[in-house]
């Protein structure tokens, strides 16, 4: 690889065909506050815990959909609960009782 | 959508192209990568077409590499293509045709620029006057090499040697088109068949008996970018753009690619000697890769020319393969001869990608 000097740089393409949107589905289901976010970043501006950890409520919800789960479930353990996002948000999601439902969905799952 | 709405839209990506009387300008850079194919282009509207073509070696760069890659300002890009015009207009001649796409999107940019801020035309003319005393009418016309040869290819058709089928089975030949990017992403209107839906290879291909695949990353681009491949550092970005769109075309099992850009065919030939020796991996049949061209060479070998007079040994993919697939004639102890007949030096082998 180091013969030339640089590296291919493995792709960012998701196929959107390839993910298992089961347990989003799920999560939609039991939570459908998760289909509402226009992804503004309120919730990701106000968050306490966002400038130490990355932690950011609208980046979770896009890893969930694009079926990047690990990363999306590493990111939320930064949560400390507090509840800013959920005073922020235009669209009214009840976000900390989202993150709970995530949890919960995404938690029991070993595989991930 | 109507069908009359349909041919609206489509009539306004229709190019009306003169037939003959054209002022030609070089690239500066096909010269170095494929150096058959401008003279091939010359060859065949002249000589096969009997079409009046002018060229002078006056001419220089059109700026447009310098431009792109962020090292002079557009005043002095402009004040360059301005003597070019001028030449243009000392041969007498009103229809400008570029070989290069960065060229032809240069060119549009600026006489678009020109329409919309008349007076940084007037200033271009007063700098051309001071710098080397010209002075210049704008073309009528602009057009690409790649336009004329569209224009062309029905008459290239007629006198066709070959065609692209497979000799063996009589199926056409399953060909990737790649289009510059300058072509028709800054100004769809002014490309054959606009940005979305280009038509000017595809007509080519189609043409001449092969089969165009549609693949999810047809429009990508083939990742050269200037930028991206000027700085070393950056050369990872170029590569993984070609590694994306070989990676869309593999399952379609292309037997070729046809481009009408400088920097397309040579980057989506010698990125698959990279990506060979980095990943392994290679996209042709029996661990070769998937041959090259540029328009003027397909039109070539269609013509009958000699392979090798087109200048494909310097192709870094091999070439042979898809010669015999067509059933074109060539003596492979000739490869590597040059035109006094003594044998010119011979390129090392790669590791992973199979050459002659």
């Amino acid at each position: 690889m180091s013969m030339f000097g640089f590296r291919i740089s493995p792709s960012s393409t998701i196929d959107l065909d390839k993910v298992d949107r089961n347990r989003f589905k799920k999560l939609c289901a039991l939570e459908p506050d998760a289909s509402k976010c226009m992804a503004c970043g309120s919730c990701s501006a106000t968050c306490s815990a966002s400038e130490f950890s990355g932690m950011s409520v609208r980046k979770v919800l896009l890893c969930l959909q694009q079926g990047r789960e690990k990363e999306a479930y590493a990111m939320m353990s930064s949560c400390m609960l507090c509840g800013k996002c959920l005073m922020v948000c235009p669209r009214g999601i009840n976000t900390r009782h989202l993150i709970l439902s995530i949890s919960r969905i995404y938690g029991k799952e070993e595989s991930i | 959508m109507i069908y009359q709405g349909k041919q609206k839209i489509w009539s306004d990506y229709q190019k009306e192209i003169p037939d003959d009387h054209w002022y030609y300008v070089r690239s500066c850079i096909r010269q170095n990568f494929f150096p058959g194919s401008e003279r091939m282009f010359l060859e065949i509207c002249r000589n096969v077409l009997g079409r009046d073509f002018h060229e002078t070696e006056h001419h220089t760069t059109c700026g447009g590499i310098a431009y792109h890659c962020d090292t002079i300002p557009q005043e002095t890009a402009m004040t360059i293509v301005a003597r070019q015009f001028a030449l243009m207009t000392e041969a007498g001649y009103e229809n400008y045709v570029a070989s290069c796409i960065t060229s032809f999107g240069n060119y549009t940019e600026i006489l678009e620029t020109w329409h919309e801020f008349p007076e940084l035309e007037t200033r271009i003319r007063e700098l051309l006057w001071k710098a080397c005393r010209k002075e210049f009418r704008k073309p009528k016309y602009l057009a690409h090499t790649s336009d004329l040869i569209f224009k062309y290819r029905n008459e290239i058709a007629e006198k066709a040697v070959h065609h692209l089928v497979n000799k063996e089975t009589g199926e056409p030949l399953r060909v990737v088109e790649h289009i510059g990017c300058h072509y028709a992403k800054m100004f769809p209107s002014k490309g054959i068949g606009g940005a979305e839906y280009p038509y000017v290879l595809a007509g080519m291909v189609e043409a001449w008996g092969g089969n165009v695949i549609d693949y999810p990353e047809r429009r990508h681009c083939c990742g050269y970018g200037f930028r991206q491949y000027h700085i070393k550092a950056n050369r990872g970005y170029s590569v993984s753009n070609t590694y994306k769109k070989f990676e869309s075309m593999e399952p379609y099992r292309p037997d070729m690619i046809i481009t009408n850009c400088p920097g397309c065919p040579y980057f989506l030939d010698r990125w698959q000697y990279v990506i060979a020796e980095t990943e392994g991996k290679t996209y042709g049949q029996n661990g070769y890769g998937i041959p090259v061209f540029t328009y003027e060479e397909v039109a070539g070998l269609v013509l009958g020319y000699d392979p090798w007079d087109l200048g494909l040994q310097l192709h870094q993919v091999a070439v042979e393969p898809l010669l015999d697939k067509i059933g074109i004639p060539y003596v492979p102890e000739d490869k590597y001869k040059g035109l006094d007949r003594k044998e010119i030096m011979r390129p090392g082998l790669p590791q992973n990608l199979k050459c002659y």
